[in-house]
């Protein structure tokens, strides 16, 4: 049976248009709850819930209109009082509470189509032998609600159901299941309505009031709200933060169970698990019931929908919210020394029943008696909470949100990652996260059942294993289309150093679609990546989330709660298998006894039916599968072995997705597992896909054979090649965001690249495809290709591999846009300054793109009208002014190459860009008079001189903000035009980067504070951008850093780019960046360069058409960068949208730049990308050159303008309708590309922006800042001492941040004297209390502080501390929120609290002391002083190569928190016991530094910890232990030496 | 991919060479190859660069970077292996390539380019000697057959790639031996010929049939080649030579340079030549400053001339090109080629206005300098002068090829007088006329050893393509 695909009904929103996909929309929010832990009902709860959603408004965005909100609501219990009077005022006679149900309904507008729905329900009621009670109309008040929800706006009515049933808990399963019929039903009459028919609850324990409405009409709109008599013991409520601007009541949380904060990213994979489950799913309580809720999850839900629905399931099918909560969302299990063995096993149990909902989540949830929440288990939401002595619990992403008195709040602590909070109102507790989880890790005997029912793969008996291959090693090697590269840039480096290979510069090879040669199928589809909607995770520092641990073989019943034999399991602990391996798993039957049987399906077929037989080929493996699962056989192995001469393998991914894809329609996939055993995986890349498409383990069997030829140690090699495959999936998974194998195996994390749908949806059903392209034929065709070449006469291919090309230009190879010839010609026009030889330079690139390269290469521009005369033409003057370089940092390239680069752009009216490195202060300001860059910048730091002009300027005026902060300072952000947030980058997008130590110089380090030759991290994710909306905020705190300035956020090119756009416009960005899949980089793994992102033509016109359909794009500037090289390239960006462009591999070739494709190695022959002094020498760049080369550019771009006959630039935005796909394309691949979903323009009135005409109102007005300078000026104008008292709450976001700019701008990074403007301020703060603090200004409150405290603190002084009312213990009760100090260069801060998770990452250089962190407390610091005076969370120090924390160590287990791969722990001697040669951080000893802050933190904040402490310092000292990075330690060293040396 | 930091460690090493007074002596070899050591080292010189501009610039494409890379991990069969890929004869071009390569080298920019070609030629005779260079004998007839009119480098490179891929190929030579210019244009002393008869012997065994002294239009009809062979390939040279229309030129003792070496090619190969000219004691004027000019001057010096003075039209050339504006292509530079570091006065923007006589003899000539000015000629007023001249020798390049041959086939020229065919695309190398190719000297002008091989063998994939339908055969 197969399972039917139900499309949700729908209301007015736009349909999928052009690139334009509704299914890519996220959400992110804000989150809360307010309850009673006895239970006591009362109005006020559900007025303080309102209150709570009103005070997180800010968490939420608007659309065009400001009226406009995301969608808002409130899920309480059912008030029976309440609806018993207004049921009675309609003459129905409700019975006992919870014996009657409540259906909060969305109902058509449309009389007709309600009555039809009605009538349905009315239907299904009776059908589902309960009682049809009433009906009643949701009084409402809509009077100030935005025009376009009232458009859409349903009817809102209340079904009334009275129970049949013997007790509440089973009427609740018939709630349930006579809602999912109805939901199914109504979908089917496929009505046509402005309204979407939807049930936000229906039950007899809770009720959801929610809708398309701003945070503070919910309470307004549901006039039932108002009524005293609504009471509840507890209110859950959500404020959502949408990507798009239509309205969509029934995207507004709550769901029936939860609300959730942040993103699932493997949804797709836990969707289609679960419709596999289908058919195997057997429960008890559920019964022939279970058959109706099918199908479960709607086609086109929001992530947290498809979750609400999976967890009502789970709830339905007997397992306790809790229960269900840890199954779903399961806390990092396999790498935690701390876990007890019951919950490692309870975990362990249920990781075989449930693949986790992968994501950073915030959830909270309710039954209608329990109420709690939970946290991914990375803590990537913020979750803070608060006990009053009147049992009040309250929870919500942030605090401030709703007030108590300070003496009536007994505890104030946060969700910790993974953990739960749960308060179950019946029993009138709190239940904490160990109590809940041992209870239920107890109370089966997991461990038990896992060790009778598991068999760990390499437990198992090991198999010889011998390769047989039916012909020679070449042969086949070419066969699976090897390369010489494959050899060489791919495993060599893998079986060397056990991890990928590096490469550098931009991906300029032809898109596979468009290549003349035989390309893997691997090679279509491109990794997706997590960018502003959720983070990356970095594998490497927070190792201990991850996990490659795979299960082979059928999948246990999920609702089979009271099993008691359980099935057995098959268990590897990773899923690259060795030839032994998979001996082991043929042979599987006799060494467990028969309890798994394997069976090994071939996937080659006859060569004499050539490419026509594969199709049949694969239907018969379906066939054979099919019969083998039903044989009994549970593993199934996918193998190509059998290639030879005479069998054609079907690419292993076909076979493996094709086969996964109709074993889930057969409802057998959970019967079996998959196995893939092929010749063709050796990069990560392919590993990964087979992974997504369904294959629990992999066999590279080629690749094992050929690493065997390639070393002398087979052995090492061999694990080596697995290691760094390992390695390499943890980074393709942690790229979007997905920790585990489990949630990654089937997810389809992937889209595809000139596949077209046929073949789509037949092999890889939801995969994304935009420009459709070949299908099987053609697929089958380049197999047959290979394998005709592999076995042919091919004299070049008898000894040798064919040459590749991919990575490195191989004449022959692979067709790149960058050759020597257009190289050499670009280098001589911009030279001589000869437009005719750029114009040859030109025809080159725009003729080559049309041999079919890039996309835009098959473009056609049409004339808008006649041909216009050149001279009627914009000038060339005003057009470079659109034109940027990228982001290269100082560091990536030379000062000579930045220097040179910032220059030609000022001189131009452009822009250049720091890149994330920092910039010299020298640099701001302009030269006065002719000189020279080493008079300006020093002669030492300058290798190559270069002439400057008066009015000239080294000065970037885009200031880069990326995750790493490097130099971000309040003095680096004035001096900015813009700040550009770096989120992803086209060479690696959703990786961090590495600047290794060698490439550290003093000058570097300088800029970046941190210590010469140490290496420094680049974070894959911003620590403060989460989601979306925490980017609003981090847009919001830059602003305040620079009024002046607009904020760019830069965003790389993939399926569903256009609706994040549309979120980050929401978000008040200013600027928008789309980069295409090819940008360069410094240094970046092979396969990333490769197979992520897409061409920018996709993600560009996406942006566009996303931003148009959501009238948004006025207020933004849209640029566009990846590969651009000439004007057509430009003129391609203008039509399909961009104001703006940006050039960066270019301008380099101009500035001398070769292509070496050694910038990783710091080997430059031309001194671009090199930091070594002797080839900086050799650095020949000229600002003229780069000036000439853009002028030539805009020239190009004015003779294309005057050919098609426009004028102004302005005029060729977003003008799609001018291109077309060329015609009489005779390409065998290219025929079937369909490029119209890019010119696709959507069908907006003429009044809507299809460019940039607008601002953003970034609401500067209101800030708290405003009143700080004028109260400051004394300080500010005449450096005079003040002193401001002020209160605060949640709502004052980003203070100090304004002034901190005005501080800057007037006395630059040093700042004024310490403490001239301080601050009093007594309440909450709210998010980015004192980022980027200046120098002089102290801030000082009582209350408590939420996330982001001190982000970018540049010299200020924070002090936080509990007001003398709050009656808890400040070292066991939370101050300060996530994320603190994150990217400190200078300054302190002094908590008297405990802070929440990720203090001080990447602190360069400010000392901070506070009670307690939470879990990666110091990640990836670099310098500066932290003090703990608590416990710490996890993975202390992850990634901290520089600074110094001390810790006070208080039970003795500090070691097993601290990550120790780049740290050491030490002592902290006493002063008098120093030997004579050691070395200091700080140049004095250690203690001198521990006791002056621990000092200055009783000073300010009065610490008791702190002075308890002291008072027993003898004692205490022993407890402290320093955590010294070994990195910085050897610098230290080293630094002393070389002062030795130069003092003799 | 060599030493990463090769480059910067190690300097370039030119190869060694015997001292000029010993070399003068014979018609030998003088340089020599690069030790293995020496070679490991310049090996990892290079930088292996994402676009190896060396590779294009080398007219056969040879996958410079990955032989340089093998040689410095001393896996010399490997690199063989690479270097034969792309290239029939390295041991001609390692030793007469004027490395157009080592031009586009990257490190050429502001370094010394990576010493390719030293790279080269030590790869192949250490292939040599290891016995590694053996027949490739395809045993697939194909039973097609195809002739190839002259044996030079074009000619060569065509033969030995059709019969590997099962044709059968016969090479006809007007003259008494195989190999055309390689064989009599070019001195012994700048490459010995056994090299040449020793592919003869490898191509031999692969099927390829030799004829000399086979002239076609002359005793061997073009129509008989037509009617025995399904295709012809035209690989003569370029040999007509241009003259020096001044008045003198009818005396003895002005002759072609192109008459003057095969001459004593002859004579190192054995044969007697009755009445060759020598520089003996002789006051010897080349004319021409370029490769055959120097051959004059190499020649004249071992034959004892008494003076050696070598004229060209064109102005001095710079010592150092403007790299900045020229690389990655080839440079007009003064070179200084191992002939003229053994003795000879060069004089640039000379030209040569009279040659004069006595008793019908040369004894002098009468030049004048000229001035040279957005790429026009001017002699300088006043500035004749006359220089003692016993041997005049001109090896000022070549204007076509024998025209009879084309005749013969009555195949379209082009302007130059050169067989008409294009290099890429359907039909390419393919004359007017059907079955016809043509590849090397005689389709693209004078040229370079290395494009004679170049256009041998991708003439040869043409004729491959039209006699088979499609070609296995490289480009």
């Amino acid at each position: 049976m197969s399972v039917v695909q139900v499309k949700k009904f729908k209301g007015k929103t736009p349909e999928n248009q052009g690139l334009y996909n509704k299914r890519n929309e996220k959400d992110a929010c804000g989150v809360g709850f307010v309850a009673h832990i006895k239970g006591k009902k009362s109005h006020e709860i559900v007025q303080q819930g309102l209150t709570l959603l009103t005070n997180l408004t800010h968490r939420g965005a608007t659309g065009y209109d400001p009226k406009l909100g995301d969608g808002a609501g409130l899920l309480m219990q059912m008030p029976d009082a309440f609806m018993r009077r207004e049921a009675a005022k309609l003459n129905i006679n409700l019975p006992e509470a919870g014996k009657y149900a409540v259906g909060n309904l969305f109902l058509p507008q449309d009389a007709k189509n309600r009555a039809a729905c009605e009538a349905l329900i009315a239907k299904i009621i009776s059908e589902e032998k309960q009682t049809l009670l009433g009906w009643r109309d949701v009084p409402v008040d809509n009077s100030n609600i935005a025009q376009a929800a009232r458009d859409v706006e349903p009817c809102m009515r209340q079904v009334f159901i009275g129970s049949n049933e013997a007790d509440q808990t089973t009427f609740e399963r018939k709630c349930f299941v006579i809602r999912k019929r109805v939901e199914h039903a109504v979908c089917a009459l496929n009505l046509k309505d402005n309204a979407a028919f939807y049930v936000p609850s229906l039950s007899s324990r809770t009720i959801v009031y929610k809708g398309m409405l701003l945070a503070n009409e919910v309470g307004v709109y549901y006039r039932d709200l108002a009524d005293e008599s609504v009471v509840s013991a507890l209110a859950l409520v959500h404020q959502r933060f949408s990507t798009n601007t239509f309205p969509a009541w029934d995207l507004a949380h709550p769901f029936r169970m939860i609300a959730h904060n942040g993103e699932i990213n493997t949804v797709q994979g836990n969707v289609n698990w679960m419709a596999a489950r289908h058919e195997t799913m057997k429960s008890a309580v559920i019964g022939e019931d279970l058959d109706k809720l099918w199908p479960l999850i709607a086609e086109g839900q929001s992530d947290s929908a498809c979750f609400d629905n999976c967890l009502e399931l789970l709830v339905a099918g007997g397992y306790s919210l809790p229960h269900a909560m840890m199954m779903l969302i399961p806390e990092a299990w396999n790498n935690n020394a701390l876990m007890d063995d019951e919950r490692r096993a309870f975990y362990e149990y249920h990781a075989a029943l449930m693949e986790p909902w992968d994501g950073p989540a915030a959830v909270a949830f309710t039954d209608g008696d329990m109420i709690g929440a939970t946290l991914d288990r990375n803590g990537l939401r913020p979750a803070r909470y608060l006990v009053t002595d009147d049992d009040v619990v309250m929870m919500a992403s942030e605090m401030g949100v709703l007030t108590f008195p300070q003496e009536k709040i007994v505890k104030k602590w946060r969700l910790q990652p993974g953990k739960m909070l749960l308060i179950d109102t019946q029993q009138g507790r709190i239940i904490d996260d160990a109590e809940v989880k041992s209870e239920l890790a107890s109370a089966k005997p997991y461990k038990a059942w896992i060790e009778q029912s598991r068999y760990f793969l390499g437990d198992l008996p090991k198999e010889g294993a011998q390769l047989e291959m039916a012909e020679s090693l070449l042969d086949t090697q070419q066969a699976f289309g090897y390369s010489q590269e494959d050899i060489k840039f791919v495993l060599q480096p893998m079986i060397a150093n056990g991890e990928e290979g590096a490469g550098s510069m931009g991906n300029d090879a032809a898109l596979p679609v468009l290549s003349n040669k035989a390309k893997l199928l691997y090679n279509y589809f491109k990794q997706l990546f997590a960018q502003v909607t959720n983070p990356p995770i970095d594998p490497i520092r927070e190792e201990l989330v991850m996990s490659l641990v795979t299960f082979i073989g059928p999948k246990p019943n999920l609702l089979g709660v009271d099993e008691t034999n359980p099935p057995l399991r098959l268990e590897a602990s990773q899923p690259v298998l060795t030839l032994s391996e998979l001996e082991q798993l043929k042979n599987i039957g006799t060494s467990t006894k028969g309890q798994f049987k394997s069976l090994v399906l071939d996937i080659t077929y006859d060569a004499q039916q050539g490419k026509a037989g594969m199709a049949n080929a694969i239907t018969n493996l379906n066939k054979a599968a099919e019969k083998a699962v039903q044989d009994g056989f549970n593993v199934l192995i996918l193998s190509d072995r059998a290639i030879s001469k005479n069998r054609i393998a079907i690419p292993a991914l076909l076979a493996c997705s094709a086969t996964h894809e109709f074993l889930v329609k057969t409802g057998l996939r959970t019967s079996t597992g998959l196995v893939v055993d092929t010749g063709s995986a050796r990069e990560v890349h392919h590993f990964a896909l087979l992974a997504g498409y369904g294959a629990e383990a992999v066999c590279p069997w080629l690749a094992f054979e050929t690493i065997g030829h390639l070393a002398s140690d087979h052995y090492v090699a061999g694990k080596n090649f697995v290691k760094a495959i390992g390695k390499g999936l943890y980074k393709v998974m942690s790229k979007m965001g997905i920790s585990t194998y489990q949630s990654y195996c089937g997810a389809q994390i992937f889209e595809a690249i000139g596949l077209n749908s046929q073949f789509i949806d037949q092999y890889f059903t939801g995969t994304a495809t935009q420009i459709e392209g070949i299908g099987l034929d053609e697929v089958a065709e380049e197999t047959l290709r290979l394998h005709n070449l592999a076995f042919g006469n091919n004299p070049v291919l008898m000894t040798q591999l064919d040459a590749g090309g991919e990575y490195a230009f191989r004449v022959r190879g692979e067709e790149h846009m960058w050759t020597p010839e257009t190289i050499a010609k670009l280098q001589n026009a911009t030279r001589t300054n000869k437009f005719d030889t750029y114009k040859e330079y030109a025809k080159l690139i725009n003729d080559q793109t049309r041999h079919y390269k890039t996309l835009r290469g098959l473009f056609e521009i049409k004339p808008a009208g006649a041909s216009i005369a050149l001279d009627q033409v914009e000038p060339a003057k005003d057009i470079v002014k659109r034109f940027a370089t990228g982001a290269m940092s100082l560091g990536s390239i030379s000062t000579e190459a930045h220097a040179t680069l910032a220059i030609a752009m000022n001189r131009i009216g452009g822009k250049s860009n720091t890149g994330e490195g920092g910039e010299d202060a020298k640099r701001f300001i302009p030269v006065a008079q002719d000189t020279t860059m080493a008079n300006v910048i020093g002669h030492d730091l300058v290798e190559s001189n270069i002439p400057l002009k008066a009015g000239d300027s080294m000065r970037s005026r885009i200031k880069q903000v990326a995750s790493g902060r490097f130099g971000v300072t309040a003095d680096y952000l004035a001096s900015a035009d813009q700040i550009q947030i770096k989120m992803a980058q086209g060479a690696k997008p959703g990786e961090g980067g590495q600047l290794p130590g060698h490439k550290v110089s003093p000058y570097i380090a300088k800029l970046r504070f941190s210590v010469p030759g140490v290496g420094l991290i680049s974070p894959p994710p911003h620590h403060d951008i989460y989601s979306i909306e925490d980017l609003a905020q981090l847009i919001h705190d830059l602003k305040n850093a620079n009024p002046k300035a607009s904020i760019s956020v830069k965003l790389v090119s993939e399926t569903g780019v256009g609706t994040v756009a549309a979120g980050v416009a929401k978000a008040k960005s200013d600027h928008i960046v789309i980069a295409g899949h090819d940008g360069g980089t410094g240094a970046s793994p092979i396969s990333s360069i490769k197979h992520a992102g897409t061409p920018w033509e996709l993600g560009l016109a996406e942006t566009q058409q996303t931003l148009v359909l959501n009238q948004l794009r006025g207020r933004v500037v849209v640029q566009v960068d990846g590969q651009m090289k000439t004007g057509r390239d430009v003129l391609i960006g203008a039509l399909l949208g961009a104001d703006e462009f940006g050039f960066a591999t270019a301008p380099l070739v101009v500035e001398g730049c070769i292509m070496m494709r050694k910038c990783h190695l710091n080997t430059c022959p031309v001194g671009v990308a090199t930091q070594d002094p002797i080839l900086r020498k050799k650095f020949t760049g000229q600002p003229e050159h780069v000036v000439n080369f853009f002028f030539f550019i805009a020239e190009e771009v004015r003779e294309l303008m005057a050919n098609i006959g426009i004028a102004r630039f302005d005029d060729l935005i977003g003008r799609s309708d001018l291109l077309d796909m060329k015609a009489g394309i005779d390409h065998w691949k290219i025929q079937g590309l369909d490029l119209s979903k890019i010119f696709h323009q959507p069908d907006m009135p003429a009044s809507v922006s299809r460019k940039n005409n607008d601002v953003q109102d970034h609401g500067l007005v209101n800030a708290l800042d405003n009143k700080l300078i004028e109260l400051a000026k004394p300080a500010l104008e005449k450096r005079e001492k003040v002193m401001i008292d002020l209160p605060i709450t949640n709502t004052n976001r980003t203070v100090g941040t304004m002034l901190s700019n005005q501080v800057a701008v007037r006395y630059g990074n040093t700042g004024l004297a310490d403490d001239t403007i301080h601050v009093n301020f007594a309440g909450t703060s709210g998010q980015s209390f004192a980022a980027f603090l200046a120098k002089g200004i102290t801030f000082d409150l009582t209350g408590e502080g939420n996330d982001y405290v001190g982000k970018g603190l540049c010299g200020g002084r924070i002090i936080i501390k509990p007001p003398a009312a709050f009656r808890g213990i400040p070292h066991e009760n939370i101050i300060i929120g996530n994320t603190v100090m994150y990217g400190a260069t200078t300054g302190e801060a002094y908590f008297n609290g405990v802070a929440g998770e990720r203090f001080c990452v990447r602190n360069s250089g400010a000392s901070a002391v506070a009670e307690g962190v939470g879990n990666h407390g110091c990640e990836y610091m670099t310098g500066g002083t932290v003090v703990v005076l608590g416990i710490t969370g996890q993975n202390f120090a992850a990634g901290m190569s520089g600074g110094v924390a001390y810790v006070y160590d208080e039970d003795g287990l500090f070691a097993k928190r601290c990550n120790m791969n780049m740290v050491s722990l030490e002592t902290v001697p006493h002063i008098d016991h120093i030997a004579a040669d050691a070395v200091h951080h700080l140049d004095q000893p250690d203690e001198v530094t521990l006791l002056s802050l621990i000092n200055k933190h009783i000073k300010y904040t009065n610490s008791a910890r702190a002075k308890a402490i002291l008072a027993d310092w003898d004692n205490a000292r022993g407890k402290f232990v320093k955590v010294m990075p070994n990195e910085y330690k050897r610098a230290l060293i080293e630094l002393a030496e070389d002062k030795v040396l130069v003092a003799a | 991919m060599g030493k990463v930091t090769g480059f910067m460690e190690f300097e370039r090493l030119s190869e060694a060479s015997l001292p000029v007074a010993d070399r003068v002596k014979n018609y030998k070899e003088f340089v020599l190859h690069l030790t293995d050591d020496q070679a490991k080292q310049q090996g990892a010189r290079c930088m292996d660069c994402g676009i190896p501009f060396c590779t294009t610039g080398c007219p056969i494409n040879n996958i410079i970077p990955d032989w340089n890379d093998l040689v410095y991990r001393q896996d010399w069969h490997g690199a063989i292996d690479v270097l034969h890929s792309t290239n029939n004869f390295p041991e001609f071009t390692g030793r007469i390539c004027p490395a157009p390569c080592e031009a586009a080298c990257t490190l050429n920019i502001n370094n010394d380019a990576v010493g390719i070609k030293s790279i080269e030629h030590a790869i192949i005779d250490k292939a040599w000697e290891n016995d590694w260079v053996t027949p490739q004998i395809n045993p697939n007839k194909t039973g097609k057959k195809v002739a190839i009119v002259g044996s030079g480098p074009a000619g060569l490179a065509a033969a030995q790639q059709l019969a590997r891929v099962g044709h059968s190929v016969t090479v006809l030579e007007k003259n008494d031996r195989i190999g055309g210019l390689l064989r009599y244009g070019i001195p012994d002393f700048k490459m010995e010929k056994f090299h040449i008869d020793r592919r003869m012997k490898q191509m031999q065994a692969e099927g390829v049939e030799f004829k000399v002294n086979q002239h076609v239009g002359q005793n061997v009809s073009a129509d008989d080649l037509l009617s025995q062979y399904d295709a012809v390939i035209l690989a003569g040279g370029a040999e007509q030579p241009r003259d020096l229309p001044v008045p003198g030129r009818e005396l003895d003792g002005v002759m072609f340079a192109m008459d003057f070496l095969p001459a004593q090619n002859k004579v190192v190969a054995g044969d007697s030549v009755p009445n060759q000219v020598k520089a003996t004691n002789k006051d010897v004027v080349v004319i021409g400053g370029g490769d055959t000019g120097s051959d004059c001057v190499g020649t004249s010096n071992r034959h004892g001339a008494l003076s050696v003075t070598q004229f060209e039209l064109m102005p001095r050339p710079p010592e150092k090109e403007n790299k900045e504006l020229v690389w990655p292509n080839w440079p007009l530079k003064l070179r200084t080629s191992s002939s003229h570091e053994e003795g000879a006065n060069r004089d640039w923007s000379v030209t040569t206005k009279e040659l004069v006589g006595e008793n019908g003899k040369v004894t002098a000539l009468i030049g004048a300098r000229v001035e040279w000015k957005d790429g026009k000629m001017s002699e300088i007023p006043g500035s004749e002068f006359t220089i003692k001249a016993d041997l005049v020798l001109l090896a000022m390049g070549f204007v076509s090829p024998v025209q009879k041959l084309l005749d013969a086939f009555g195949v379209e020229k082009d302007q130059r007088g050169n067989a008409k065919a294009t290099t890429d695309g359907d039909g390419c190398y393919k004359t007017s006329k059907d079955k016809v190719f043509a590849a090397g000297d005689v389709r693209r002008g004078q040229s370079l050893v290395v494009w004679a091989i170049r256009e041998g063998r991708q003439a040869a994939r043409a004729v491959d393509e039209y006699l088979m339908g499609a070609s296995t055969l490289p480009r």
